[in-house]
Formats: C-alpha cells, structure tokens, sequence
C-alpha cells in the first residue's frame, strides 16, 4: 500500500513538472496512434461504405471476415508485421522493423476491421432508409457514398474513436514490431508494462493515468461535438 | 422549359414479381394540364404503378415512353415525393440544395433556388433548423419543396398525406395545388375520396393492378363507368 502511494505521489510530480522522458513517450505514442487511426478511416469508412451499399459475389464473406478480424489479437498482427518487416521478409530492405513507421503499420492493421465493419453495419441501416430517395434523386454511386458517411458522420466518428482506443491501449503489437527502444519506439503501453515488470511503479502509474486521462478528454470532446448533445444519437 | 418530357405513354405495361401479377397490361397516355390522381383500394398497384412510370423499377413487359426520349429515363426532368418523407441528416436549406448540387448547380444560385423553394412552401423561417427534427408535416412539406427547387417538369406524389392529420393534409394539398398552379404536372396517387374530389381534375381508377377506368375527375366521381368504380365510390369494402 505504502507502495501504491508514493507511486502515485511521484507520479503526480512526474506530470506536473512535465517530466521530459514522461512527454517523449506520450508524443510519440499519440502520433503513432492519431496517425494509424487515420489511415485506417481513410481506408475504412470509404470500405464500409461501399460494402453497405453495392452488391457483388463473394460479398457476404468479406463481410464475415471483416467482423471476424474485429477480435485479431494483436500479439498475431504484431506477429505477422514483424515476419513482413523482418530482413528475410518480403518487406525486410525498406528496413522499418523497429520502427515507429512499423508501429504505425501493425496499429492501422488492428484498427481497420473495426473501422470498417462498424461503419458498414451504420452504413447499411441509413443506406435502406436512404436508397431509393437518393436513386430517385439522381445520385450516382460516388455521391451517395458521400452523403451516406456525411450524414452517419456521428456515429462513424464513435467508431474511429472505438478504432483510436484499441490503437492507443494495445501493447501487444507495438512491443513485437517496435521493440520499446528507448527515446525511439517506447510508447505509453510498453512503457507501463516495463517499468512495472522493473518495479518501478511511480511512472508506469503516472503513465497509466495519463493514458486513462487522454480516453476521457477524447470522448469528451466527441460528447461536445454532438450538436444535441446526447448520448444516443 | 426545354425539351418537353410529356406526354407519357405507357404501352401493354405488366409486372410480375415471384409470379404474381401485380400490375396488368396497363395501356394509359398521361398528358400534360390536369392534376392527375391515380385511385384505387390499398394493394391495387397504384404505387407500383408510380414507381414504374418513375422509372425506378422496370415493368416485365410493356413500354414506358416519354415523349422525344423513346428508351431515356428523363431523370432530371420528373421526380418523386415519397409516402414517407426521407429527409437528410442535415439542415431544411441543405436538404433542399442537395439535388440541385448532385446535378452541379453552382452553390450561388443553389442557395437562391433553395430560399426561393422554401419561401414558396412556407418553411423559409425554419431553413437552418435540422431537418429531422420536423412534424411529419413539415418533413412531407419539405420532400416536397426539395422535389420543387429541381424545377421538374413532372412531380409524382405517393399518398403524400397518408401519414398526416388534417392539417396536415390541407397545407399538404394547398402546396400541391400551388405547383401545380406554377406549371408542373402533378401525378398522385390516393385512396380517399374526399381527397380526389378536392384535388383532381383527372382520374386513373385501377384495381388489382388493371386499368378500369380513366376520365375527368368531376364524371369518374358523379357517374363511375365501372362496377368497381361504383363500389369504391359508394364506399363498399372493394377487395
């Protein structure tokens, strides 16, 4: 107990002096984050959309795929980045294992099933409402895509943020393909789990409450987004 | 307006779906003048029948010409309110702008042609509130002042006071009859008598998905030629 509460006295003073190696690891672990987050809405809303609301073979199983590999355990993506990166892999002479570029890959990989198949299943229910309105009004394709992703765009932002909370609390991943070099792929997770198996608990503690801190400040800022501001849209 | 689309002729049109006959050899010339309302019980075809001329399905057999288009959906030319209006998670003045920018109207004279629309339809004071958040009413008003702003030359109405009580109803069909008093053809479908006789001048009685009558609306409603139209008429249960 006595323990717990020096950790956290010492990791209160960590944060308030802004303690250097404290906000090298949080910058690094937000850009990795924001940045993996989004490239997987880049390529995963368009995706949902178009999975919504075009029909072709083979559809339904990309569909079961996609909620399947919502589950990925990240240990098996950091495991498959790792081979791909790795000098023997197929990617080995770009030289990006250990890397926050390979963080950034192995995180986008985690996020983008969930990206993808949560905005489908959004998609598709505006997409039955909105369909033969949107046909009679002469919209091709391309434009209903846009108006469907506009008009859901509440309801997709819950799903980047659901996407930007797995990238930002996973460890798994990033411990495999970044390595937790210090000062270069050391982000928050890998951090706590290090400084915790090191007993050193005043900074993984410090490190915990800020990662909890930046999860509340981004629903809260979400929360405010809402023109109603309610909850359920 | 250029290019006239009308009139619309629909030629031996039938539509089967799992083998069910639902619309039957219609033959019918729809010109351009009256307020044309497509009648019936519920389950006769009329809005199948208004999807079909729409353009939004296509019929099993049969032909569906516009006039100077044979074979062309002219989509820009008509359009179509819904029984249920869909209205677009956005603002009153979005969702009127929204067709005329999916057809490239610049964003100036979208704007104007949305004020103008809504001015028309009495939803001017409420351009910038959100749209979802209307009576049905005002949502039915609004479907229809987003089908004006495109400037059709046709507009196809499907029971659009079927939702609506009777106030409702009466700004709905005052709205009606202004565009169609501003040039645009209006075709509607309805079950209720009291409706047609405020609103009609010509009359499409169909039933089971067959064409039974069509004449003016004043003698379809003082002299049926049918033995169905009678029975609608007189109010017996028509099954």
């Amino acid at each position: 107990m006595n323990d717990f509460s020096s950790g956290l006295l010492d990791a209160f003073r960590l944060i308030v002096t802004l303690d250097p190696d404290l906000v090298e690891i949080i910058w690094l672990t937000i850009r990795v984050s924001l940045l993996a987050v989004t490239i997987a809405a880049c390529i995963g809303l368009p995706l949902g959309a178009v999975l919504a609301i075009t029909r072709f073979p083979g559809r339904t199983a990309v569909v079961v795929a996609l909620n399947s590999l919502m589950g990925l355990p990240p240990v098996v993506v950091g495991l498959i980045v790792y081979m791909a990166l790795s000098r023997v892999g197929p990617f080995g002479v770009l030289g990006l294992l250990f890397t926050p570029t390979a963080m950034v890959i192995a995180q986008t990989l985690l996020v983008l099933p969930i990206i993808a198949a949560v905005s489908r299943q959004v998609l598709s229910d505006l997409w039955l409402e909105y369909r033969e309105q949107l046909i009679s009004l002469g919209a091709r394709h391309s434009q209903s895509i846009a108006t469907l992703i506009w008009d859901a765009r509440y309801q997709l932002m819950t799903a980047v943020l659901a996407g930007f909370g797995r990238a930002i609390a996973e460890v798994g991943a990033v411990m495999i393909v970044g390595g937790n070099i210090d000062h270069a792929t050391r982000v928050m997770t890998t951090a706590i789990a290090l400084e915790t198996s090191k007993g050193n608990l005043s900074l993984a503690i410090g490190l915990g409450a800020i990662l909890v801190c930046l999860a509340l400040i981004v629903n809260g800022a979400l929360f405010l987004l809402h023109p109603r501001r309610t909850v359920t849209p | 307006m250029s290019g006239r689309i009308l009139p619309l002729a629909l030629e031996g049109v039938t539509l089967k779906i799992d083998g069910r006959r639902l619309i039957d050899k219609i033959t019918l010339t729809l010109d351009a003048g009256p307020l044309t309302v497509v009648m019936g019980p519920n389950g006769a075809g009329k809005s199948l029948l208004m999807r079909l001329c729409h353009g939004l399905i296509k019929p099993t057999k049969g032909s569906i010409t516009w006039q100077g288009s044979p074979g062309v959906w002219p989509g820009e030319r008509q359009t179509r309110v819904f029984q249920k209006p869909v209205v677009l998670r956005r603002s009153v003045l979005a969702n009127v702008e929204y067709p005329l920018k999916l057809r490239g109207v610049d964003a100036n004279e979208r704007k104007v042609r949305a004020r103008e629309a809504l001015e028309r339809t009495g939803l001017g004071d409420i351009a910038m509130s959100p749209a979802r958040v209307l009576s049905g009413g005002e949502q039915q008003k609004l479907a229809i002042a987003r089908a004006w702003a495109m400037e059709p030359e046709v507009l196809f109405l499907d029971e659009p006071t079927a939702n609506l009580d009777p106030a409702g109803t009466r700004d709905v069909e005052d709205l009606v009859r202004a565009v169609h008093g501003a040039g645009t053809k209006i075709i509607m479908t309805s079950h209720r008598t009291d409706q047609v006789r405020r609103l009609a001048s010509e009359v499409v009685f169909i039933h089971k998905g067959r064409l039974i009558e069509k004449g003016p609306a004043d003698a379809f409603l003082d002299t049926p030629q049918s033995a169905e139209a009678r029975a609608y008429l007189s109010g017996e249960l028509l099954v």
